[in-house]
């Protein structure tokens, strides 16, 4: 099973799509490991800068509505592996992004919008959000010089299934 | 219990349900291209599982970047070909006879009513045109749709919308989706199968109904789907008509899987397009859509027809009917690529082609192409393009460029005008 948690990025915007996460003009790349400089590149929000050095810090992604709208390339859950971000909590997905995440073993949790919303009261130049995940019971917490908390998520068996599992083609090669 | 026709067809391919609400489907066709498709090939290889689980239901085709334009994209379309070879896939389509996935694949009778279609493309939703359900799925679903002809998903549920009144002149089915995906929003129908009803659906022809279908995504939807009735048993009856005694056989066979009265929806939208008037996009969301009167003005640099929404002959056909005997504006490049080989030799039969030329467009051989800013028609930053795809998001096609999508009508008279305008201010065939 992968690891889950560390510091947090967030990404205050809702729709992000997956032509922001990972343009199409890389996917003309058959390694992950090229997709590795272009994560967030055509980004658009105020403030965000996709060259930040400390972009490669992070380990989780806490963003608004609807994130991974758009193409399905499985590109997007790609290039956040390779920059060890396996993470991703939003208010809601795109089914084809949430599918793809769960399908690489990686988490994309949906928590409603009023704990998003504490979450985005952990951000801050210099707040340091850190978050880590009891993947065992379900449940998040966030820490940073805001304070601490944590919550609790839900996930279909299936998906616990996936992450266990390590991924979706092993499951389905030994199943059917 | 009445079902709709998603229900239906999860019902009749239903191979397991390995946890509750987890619906493991058995997939009638596997559709392939080489820019999703290669890495799954490669892992298959890597993992020693180089295998297929049925090469007569996988159909393959090199589209988004043909020619190669580099020895990267040369690579995946030979990864590509090797594996059809190797696996025995015949229905592998290749330069020459490539196009468009999703306008090549219906035209080649591939999709049938009450079928599982996936493929690594978010817009394998248009096969719902021909009441499949076709869903769009990344590359391990893909994988394990090769090798095992099945893939999992979490049942959707359906919105019903109801298309109604009478199309005003200059009015088409892409304005008719882009007024849809205004009223749903970008993510309105997420995990949600979209059917479209009324007398105007029924009224469209197949290629209107998969410019419907095709951007059920950009609403969230898994897939949009149409009743299949007459025009889909016409559309398919070169590939159907030694299955069926006659049409009338077809007809009663298909509509086995129309929805039931009285099947649950989760939402029902009704759209009266009576007053509707052209509609383009003005933002980087597929929901943000004006009327085109409101952008009238707005200066274009690059004008692109064609893509799986809007490629097809009767789209050609619209935008030729306003280029005839004019000339485009010389502030603008415009761009047409027929979406398949048979869409670019018909229009070429009915001087379709000559009229684009005329009028001073590029004609490139079928090709995703300017669609998604990775091979021709790349728009430099800050440029402006009038298209008639599905996709606005910021960069798609070209770093810093915006996109403005339209119908066909609309993006002709705005390549004519050199800004946005409104087909209905135009005649058609200036001449
Ligand atoms: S035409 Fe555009 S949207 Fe359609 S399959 Fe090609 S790249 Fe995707």
């Amino acid at each position: 099973m992968k690891t889950f948690g560390g510091k947090v990025l967030f990404l205050d915007r809702s729709d992000i799509n997956t032509d922001e996460i990972i343009p199409a003009k890389y996917l003309t790349e058959i390694s992950k490991e090229a997709l590795k400089p272009h994560m967030l590149e055509d980004l658009k929000i105020e403030g965000f800068d996709p060259c930040d050095p400390g972009l490669h810090e992070a380990r989780v992604i806490v963003t608004k509505a609807n994130f991974g709208c758009g193409s399905s390339r499985e590109h997007a859950p790609w290039v956040f592996e390779i920059n060890d971000i396996n993470v991703v909590i939003a208010s809601s997905f795109a089914r084809i992004f949430r599918q793809n995440m769960f399908n690489c073993g990686m988490l994309a949790i949906e928590l409603p919008e009023e704990a998003i919303d504490r979450l985005f009261k952990h951000k801050g130049t210099n707040a340091n959000a850190s978050l880590s995940v009891d993947f065992n019971n379900n449940r998040i917490a966030i820490e940073s010089d805001k304070g601490s908390e944590s919550f609790a998520y839900s996930l279909s068996a299936f998906d616990k299934a996936l992450v266990e599992a390590g991924g979706w083609v092993e499951f389905a090669d030994s199943k059917y | 219990m009445a079902m709709t026709l998603s229900e239906k067809i999860f019902a009749s391919h239903l191979r397991d349900e390995p946890f509750p609400g987890t619906k493991v489907l058995s997939l009638d066709v596997v559709l392939c291209h080489e820019i999703t498709t290669p890495i799954a090939v490669n892992d298959l290889v890597a993992r020693g599982k180089d295998r297929v689980f049925d090469p007569s239901k996988i159909k393959v085709v090199i589209d988004h970047v043909t020619p190669a334009k580099d020895t990267k994209t040369a690579l995946q379309g030979k990864i590509l070909r090797d594996w059809s070879r190797r696996q025995g896939i015949r229905d592998f389509f290749d330069i020459g006879r490539n196009g468009v996935c999703h306008a090549l694949f219906p035209e080649q009778g591939f999709i049938r009513p009450g079928y599982t279609v996936i493929m690594g493309d978010s817009h394998t939703c248009t096969h719902g045109a021909f009441g499949a359900f076709a869903a769009g799925v990344g590359t391990t679903d893909l994988e394990v749709g090769i090798l095992k002809g099945v893939c999992a998903f979490r049942e959707p549920k359906t919105i019903r919308v109801n298309v109604m009144g009478t199309a005003p002149e200059g009015v088409f089915a892409k304005d008719i989706i882009l007024r849809i995906i205004k009223e749903l929003t970008v993510k309105g129908a997420t995990d949600c199968v979209v059917e479209f009803h009324g007398d105007v659906v029924r009224g469209l022809s197949m290629e209107g109904r998969m410019t419907l279908c095709n951007m059920a995504i950009e609403a969230g939807g898994t897939s949009g789907v149409c009743m299949p009735d007459e025009v889909t048993v016409d559309y398919l009856w070169p590939f159907i008509a030694a299955d069926y005694r006659d049409k009338k056989a077809a007809l009663a066979d298909f509509r086995k899987w129309w929805s039931d009265e009285g099947c649950e929806y989760v939402k029902a939208l009704d759209i009266d397009v009576s007053n509707l008037a052209p509609q383009v996009t003005y933002g980087y969301k597929p929901d943000e859509v004006k009327d085109a009167a409101e952008l009238a003005g707005t200066a274009v640099d690059q004008v692109y027809i064609g893509s799986c929404t809007n490629g097809r002959l009767e789209d050609l056909r619209v935008a030729a009917s306003y280029l005839k005997g004019r000339k485009i504006a010389d502030t603008v490049r415009g761009i047409v690529s027929p979406a398949t080989p048979k869409v670019f030799r018909d229009a070429d039969e009915e001087g379709i082609i000559r009229i684009f030329m005329d009028a001073g467009f590029c004609v490139t051989n079928p090709t995703c192409g300017a669609c998604l800013g990775m091979s021709n028609g790349v728009l430099a930053p800050g440029e402006v393009c009038a298209s008639t795809t599905n996709r606005n998001f910021n960069g798609r096609m070209g770093k810093g460029g915006m996109v403005h999508l339209m119908s066909p009508a609309t993006a002709a008279v705005t390549a004519i005008e050199g800004s946005i305008a409104d087909p209905r201010k135009f005649a058609k065939g200036g001449r």
